[in-house]
């Protein structure tokens, strides 16, 4: 299971890494995605496109039942460096089509029920 | 992956601030300390040495004042469904009445942070648990929404999330098919900050809501809680609640 999981994901980031030139691929509809904000993820991309959900499964055992808050691989990082606006401003959610989660998880048929509960867009109206 | 918790480094940080938490009471003895002292670094875990409780001064709950409801309603982004029978409630005001006297009392309900929660103890899948620093949550990620929670919480505290909801906050994650209650404001105390409630309560000036660390015995809560009868709601289940009231 392991291995097929392995060749699986290696694929995929075969795939991802070749960008849109190669022969291979031309004829593939890549997901395309907002870039995030900064120079670089918190992980090299490659990692992070195959194992975030192993960050985020860490994270939120320590920071839900032990306390523990850091930022490095939290989920509301992810959303707030991720997220794309619209032309007058408004956040687009990172699960709405097309956008940095979607797309990927769209390409890959892999549901992700992260945003059923999470925000999908920064806090903008929280009162200080 | 590398899964190891920062909990060896935790216990020598403990110790220097406790030593400089003990300087700082040599040198200004009128400060606050429950401020200084419980400070913890975001990388260190929430600690057994800490025991978060609130006291309420029911003399000091306005009636007709429903402003912790309202505070904890804009904090958390509970919404009304336009079904109040099935809205969630994190905290609700009783209005209590003596028919012999007319006397009336009014204060407000929550999860009352039990040290031992008998929510804790029929949660089939652990979703149910309380932290090392005594709050009581709901792990949204493995609650199956069974509601066993609901029936055994003698002050019927936790409400279930019936329907889909939208404009969650960041730091309060709720969903459809999951259990919820007041969480002490855990997003706020771990960074230092009273709970949305007390924070209210104490900006109109009522000052019925004292909340702090009931292990530190030169905190506020626990310096009131010394000073004046206050009890525990149930006391004949002895939870040994966080949360106690006075002038009941």
């Amino acid at each position: 299971m392991t291995l097929v999981r392995s060749t699986l994901t290696g694929i995929l980031s075969m795939v991802l890494c070749s960008g849109t030139g190669s022969g291979a691929s031309a004829d593939i509809n890549l997901p395309k995605y907002p870039r995030g904000q900064g120079e670089a993820c918190v992980e090299p991309s490659e990692v992070m496109r195959r194992d975030h959900y192993e960050y985020l499964m860490h994270h939120r055992q320590v920071s839900v039942h032990l306390g523990v808050r850091t930022k490095r691989h939290s989920l509301v990082g992810c959303v707030n460096c991720h997220v794309a606006r619209e032309e007058d401003g408004n956040y687009l959610p990172v699960n709405a089509p097309g956008q940095f989660c979607q797309s990927c998880h769209e390409y890959t048929a892999v549901k992700m029920d992260c945003f059923g509960c999470h925000a999908a867009v920064p806090d903008t109206l929280v009162r200080q | 992956m590398a899964k190891d918790l920062p909990q060896d480094s935790q216990r020598r940080r403990l110790l220097a601030r406790t030593a400089a938490g003990g300087a700082i009471l040599a040198l200004a003895p009128g400060v606050k300390l429950a401020e200084l002292a419980l400070a913890r670094d975001e990388d260190d875990p929430a600690s057994t040495q800490v025991r978060w409780g609130l006291l309420v001064d029911v003399s000091r709950c306005a009636d007709g004042c429903d402003a912790c409801v309202s505070a904890c309603n804009e904090e958390h982004a509970l919404q009304t469904t336009g079904r109040p029978r099935t809205d969630p409630q994190w905290i609700r005001k009783a209005d209590l009445v003596d028919e012999t006297t007319g006397h009336t009392l009014s204060m407000p309900l929550m999860c009352q942070h039990c040290e031992d929660p008998p929510c804790v103890d029929v949660c089939p899948t652990g979703a149910s648990f309380r932290r090392a620093d005594g709050m009581v949550l709901v792990d949204k990620h493995t609650c199956i929404g069974c509601r066993y929670c609901m029936l055994a919480c003698p002050f019927k505290a936790r409400s279930f999330v019936h329907e889909e909801i939208s404009g969650q906050r960041s730091y309060s994650p709720r969903g459809k098919g999951t259990v919820e209650s007041c969480t002490f404001c855990v997003h706020r105390v771990d960074q230092d900050r009273a709970p949305a409630c007390v924070e209210r309560c104490t900006e109109l000036g009522h000052g019925a809501l004292i909340f702090g660390d009931l292990n530190d015995p030169d905190s506020e809560v626990s310096d009131r809680r010394g000073s004046a009868p206050s009890t525990e709601l149930r006391p004949d289940l002895t939870l040994n609640t966080g949360v106690r009231y006075s002038g009941v």
